[in-house]
């Protein structure tokens, strides 16, 4: 058992034990206190809910890593399904075949990884501070938006895109399948590949990295591109969830994935972080908003939640640090 | 003038650009430089730069604060109900309690970075998601509508009528931007703790190790951002005459961006009262003349947006050095 806890803690992050204690502890007391909550619709619901966020803090997930932010991420997301939005409306509307589905799909991820990158040179090129590249990006691709559909919804899309937003696949929903893959992915880029290693090393000392002999320019660049193409995803899955397309979309889901970051363990310093804790962290959130909402609760009281939670965890650490620290001392 | 470049380059580049900006709108259209216009865009843009003074100290201490806008709207709320249960009250009261209240939530901030050595923008996220929700959960939502009278009328403390009729006027909402923004220089120009905000924005643990006290530094920056986010709340709902709880919610951002293009460095150590002042009216004069030009309102935020990337993309181009007399290659 503790070598199996000791392999867990190796492969998936220290943080992963006390959120999934602190996961089960939730379900426990919410499964007791709220009569409908341990029933299949609410899961049902919880899987359907999740990836949008899912997918939005993922490409959060790594510029923070890299020791950076990306503001930008909910109107990149609506960017990308306007775009889609458009290809699908001048091939028919309703009518569109999967043919400009695909076509507009690339075309969406293009222009996400497009916005990504133009932050990621500026980045890394000019050297301005993330937060205000990614903030000028966010004001402009908002009003962007908002001078191309005129603050309106845009509509009327082909019936097959149901089944990418409410699906189900062998009981499992779409969505929560395409939300995996993707966290799979970036598992994977983040743990096996050079990029990701240069992407933590960058977080980590932007100035040794340098010096050690990894074009860090480049790296940079690829790390926004790469978000702005998860961005797209978020997109292209959140106009088939509401089968419209509005900028403004998720705009109150940005400092949530933030704290969702924070949440799984990532340093807000750079350098460290994992997507395994992250995605337990997101649960996490959505099954406290769902379980306070079976209570009676509003979502704004999950959102309050939410950021004590946040304030509550990072306390608890700092109190482990110290305890952690004294003991490390004596020994 | 060499010196100016030297010491506030941002602030340097602001001024040019801004005065370019001013001939060029001047020209282009004949209602720019009126009085009308330009005391409407002062009182319109007053409560931005009430906001930017508190988040510059913050800045120049090496933090950062999501939560302001929210906390202002939180203070709003609080006051609505102060106010109703002392019976009244005048505007001494009024601006008394809106900086008390806005200090408490700013202390929090300061406590909880500094107790539990929490990075400030995961703080003030939190607080941000914490001030959000319990307000609109206590709120449900309402809008309040029944300010004392005091609070909602309008407050002139100057007026012109010009020859075509158009009145000018500056507001109580002026007079206490000018106030901010005197208070905030004299804080951080000619105090000792105003040094002592710089040395820790610059060099925290430098700082600690010659005895400033950490501690008190975090709650004079998130104090004093705090109290000018209650008193920007108070402000606004002046100009508004209702509060609304989600109305301020995202101005934190705009804001944010206009005390960077003052010259404020995230990361502390680097700001100053002129810079905020200009960056807030870089972006509102923007928007001013592209509506006098008769652009789509549409495309106003996109244009903005493209001239902060600008700004940020430009800022290193070195004036000082440009300007200094050429000396002969050895």
């Amino acid at each position: 058992m503790a070598s199996l806890t000791a392999r867990a803690k190796t492969a998936f992050g220290p943080e992963v034990p006390g959120l999934v204690a602190f996961l089960l502890l939730v379900v426990v007391v919410f499964g007791v206190t709220a009569p409908k909550f341990l029933s299949a619709a609410n899961f049902g619901s919880i899987a359907f809910q999740l990836p949008e966020l899912g997918l939005l803090t993922l490409a959060m997930l790594i510029p923070i890593i890299s020791g950076g932010f990306n503001l930008a991420i909910i109107y990149t997301a609506n960017m990308a399904g306007l775009t889609l939005a458009y290809v699908l409306n001048t091939h028919g509307g309703p009518d569109a075949g999967v043919w400009p589905f695909l076509y507009g799909s690339v075309l969406a991820l293009g222009v996400g990884a497009l916005s990504g990158c133009i932050m990621g040179l500026v980045i890394a090129y000019i050297g301005a501070h993330p937060i205000l590249v990614s903030l000028a990006m966010m004001i402009f691709l908002r009003g962007l938006g908002e001078f191309l559909t005129k603050g309106g919804d845009i509509s009327g899309f082909p019936d097959y895109l149901a089944v990418l937003g409410h699906g189900t696949v062998w009981g499992i929903p779409v969505p929560l399948i395409l939300f995996l893959v993707c966290a799979a992915l970036w598992h994977v880029l983040l743990t096996r590949t050079r990029h990701g290693f240069a992407a933590r090393m960058v977080g980590s000392n932007l100035r040794a990295t340098t010096y050690a002999g990894i074009h860090t320019k480049r790296t940079l660049t690829l790390i926004y591109t790469l978000s702005g193409a998860m961005c797209a995803v978020a997109g292209i899955l959140m106009l088939a969830r509401f089968n419209s397309v509005r900028v403004g979309h998720g705009e109150a889901l940005l400092l949530v994935t933030v704290l969702a970051c924070f949440l799984g363990g990532v340093d807000p310093f750079g350098g460290f972080g994992r997507v395994v804790p992250v995605v337990i962290a997101l649960v996490v959130l959505q099954v406290l908003s769902s379980g306070l909402n079976l209570l009676g609760a509003n979502q704004h009281l999950s959102t309050a939640v939410w950021g004590l939670f946040l304030t509550g965890v990072m306390i608890l650490r700092w109190g482990a640090g110290r305890f952690g620290a004294r003991h490390k001392g004596r020994g | 003038m060499r010196n100016f470049l030297r010491a506030y380059p941002a602030e340097a580049k602001l001024l040019i650009v801004l005065v370019l900006m001013v001939l060029g709108l001047s020209l282009a259209s004949p209602n720019f430089l009126t009085l009308g216009n330009v005391s409407s865009l002062l009182n319109n843009n007053a409560v931005n730069v009430i906001w930017a003074t508190g988040l510059l100290v913050v800045l120049i201490a090496g933090g950062i604060d999501i939560s302001f806008a929210v906390a202002a709207s939180v203070v709003q709320y609080l006051c609505v109900y102060a106010f109703a249960a002392i019976g009244g009250g005048n505007w001494a009261i009024g601006l008394l309690f809106a900086g008390t209240f806005g200090i408490g939530l700013g202390l929090i901030n300061a406590f909880l970075i500094h107790q539990f050595r929490i990075i400030s923008i995961v703080v003030t996220i939190s607080t941000f998601n914490a001030f959000f929700g319990l307000l609109m959960f206590f709120s449900s939502g309402r809008f309040l509508y029944n300010l004392p009278s005091w609070w909602s009328g309008r407050v002139i403390l100057w007026e012109h009528q010009s020859a075509d009729g158009t009145w000018a006027e500056l507001t109580i909402v002026f007079a206490v931007m000018l106030a901010a923004m005197v208070a905030t220089w004299a804080l951080i120009r000619h105090t000792t703790t105003g040094r002592q905000l710089y040395a820790f924005g610059d060099n925290a643990e430098g700082a600690r190790r010659v005895g400033i006290n950490v501690g008190l530094m975090q709650a004079i920056a998130f104090g004093w951002c705090g109290m000018m986010a209650g008193i920007g709340g108070l402000m606004q709902a002046n100009i508004t005459k209702e509060v609304v709880p989600n109305a301020l919610i995202g101005r934190e951002l705009d804001v944010l961006a206009a005390v960077v293009l003052g010259g404020a460095r995230l990361g502390g150590g680097r700001g100053s009262v002129l810079g905020c002042f200009l960056g807030v009216l870089l972006v509102a004069i923007t928007q001013n003349g592209l509506n006098l030009l008769g652009v789509s309102p549409y495309a106003f935020k996109m244009i903005v947006g493209l001239i902060i990337l600008l700004a940020i993309s430009t800022s290193n181009i070195d004036l000082a050095a440009m300007m200094a007399p050429r000396r002969k290659e050895r």
